[in-house]
């Protein structure tokens, strides 16, 4: 229910490190990833990226959930590209999946949001985008748990198949969200500035 | 330090397209414990917002401390908090430090600052120890603490809270009501825990759209209680 990664308290040089370096090395990875096509070089960005949890510290705990996740994606992409396109594919896409989505979770659990947002916003000069980034981050816990309320309501009524039962409420609660944390915003003073 | 503070309803009026939710109201509450109670649907929400000006009057104006809620919407929101019924809407960060810190953040206080006032204020309000907690997995009860601890930290001289306790079981919510009896603010609090409100110094009903009766806590929900069982 919850998503993958979010922060994990520590002191780690990782946790130190300041918010927008960590995230242009997080873009220039991704780039990396996508852009190199050899198995061996991309197998030693996952071996990195696996030694950043490592550095990071991270509770055993939440190393287990996000190699499950990982696991249930890259097995069935795996499936899925040896069937339509082979061995060779199959295995470069899923080494991309790991060292690029195993790289994003590392930054969020060791990044606070406030610091992204503080980030985004001298960097930018733009408090407007330094919220987006973190209403945008909150929306994804917010919409996941109303998806999840959704489908429990739609199972109760035995219209679990139904994608009607599923779309409709889960839209109108995303709206009436929508309007209540445009109210509380306003309340908070967001907006008042010119 | 609260006292002073006068919310005052001129000949406000609200209508939605053709259907009035409110009319004729004509009030001044100069005191620091208000209750609004009526139905659902009688218009008592739309009156609290036009306290801090998120809803604005068709007819009238809404005055805090002598500034319009309309024209002087910035200045009055300064001055006035807002808590909601459902904190889940409310709290934008992913911790509770951070949620409340982000109110802070058009303060000018550098990012350490702001930390540490918002541990002080989590901590006041008996959340101390999680300010690094991810705010979505507070209990219910801990969450309205977190919207409350959030409008605090600005250190508004009015409260106006909407239905506060309704997602809240019983323990929670005789905290809850308990805490805002401690505060230094002026409160408005609109809300159905009718047996909550015997320390208020006032309580206005309202019915469909216009005030009924306003009196002191116990006549005042008598009145209530007869009109809900017409």
């Amino acid at each position: 229910m919850s998503p993958l990664g979010w922060y994990e308290p520590g002191s780690s040089p990782l946790h130190r490190l300041a918010a927008g370096w960590k995230f242009l090395a997080l873009l220039a990875l991704a780039a990396a990833v996508f852009a190199v096509r050899s198995p061996w070089w991309l197998g030693g960005i996952c071996a990195a990226v696996v030694f950043g949890y490592a550095l990071a510290r991270l509770p055993p705990r939440r190393c287990r959930q996000i190699a499950l996740s990982l696991g249930g994606l890259v097995l069935f992409v795996f499936v899925l590209q040896w069937w339509l396109l082979g061995p060779d594919a199959a295995v470069l896409a899923c080494l991309r999946i790991v060292a690029a989505l195993g790289a994003a979770n590392l930054f969020t659990l060791t990044t606070r949001v406030d610091d992204l947002v503080s980030t985004v916003e001298r960097v930018t000069r733009s408090a407007r985008l330094g919220l987006l980034v973190g209403l945008t981050l909150r929306a994804v816990t917010a919409l996941s748990v109303v998806a999840v309320e959704v489908r429990e309501a739609a199972k109760a009524r035995g219209v679990e198949r139904s994608a009607v039962a599923f779309a409709v409420p889960f839209l109108i609660r995303t709206l009436r969200h929508a309007d209540e944390l445009g109210e509380a915003l306003a309340a908070r003073g967001i907006g008042d500035e010119p | 330090m609260g006292g002073g503070v006068v919310i005052e309803f001129d000949g406000v009026g609200h209508s939605y397209g053709d259907r009035t939710v409110l009319s004729d109201v004509d009030l001044s509450l100069p005191q620091r414990r208000v209750a609004f109670i009526g139905a659902n649907g009688s218009g008592k929400s739309t009156l609290a917002r036009m306290i801090n000006g998120l809803v604005q009057p068709t007819s009238g104006r809404v005055l805090v401390d002598g500034l319009d809620a309309t024209r002087d919407g910035r200045a009055v929101r300064r001055r006035v908090g807002f808590v909601f019924t459902n904190p889940d809407s409310q709290i934008v960060m992913p911790t509770a430090g951070e949620d409340v810190a982000f109110s802070l953040r058009r303060t000018g206080l550098r990012a350490k600052e702001r930390a540490r006032r918002a541990a002080e204020v989590l901590d006041e309000y008996g959340l101390g120890g999680y300010a690094d907690h991810p705010a979505h997995q507070l209990s219910g009860g801990q969450k309205q603490l977190l919207a409350l601890c959030s409008m605090l930290v600005l250190e508004p001289s009015v409260l106006v809270c909407d239905e506060p306790t309704t997602l809240l079981d019983l323990r929670n919510t005789r905290r809850f009501v308990e805490l805002l009896g401690r505060l230094s603010q002026q409160v408005v609090l609109v809300t159905h825990d009718l047996d909550l409100l015997g320390d208020f110094d006032r309580v206005i009903v309202i019915d469909r759209g216009r005030v009924v009766a306003d009196d002191e806590p116990e006549p005042a929900v008598r009145f209530y209680a007869k009109l809900a069982a017409e």
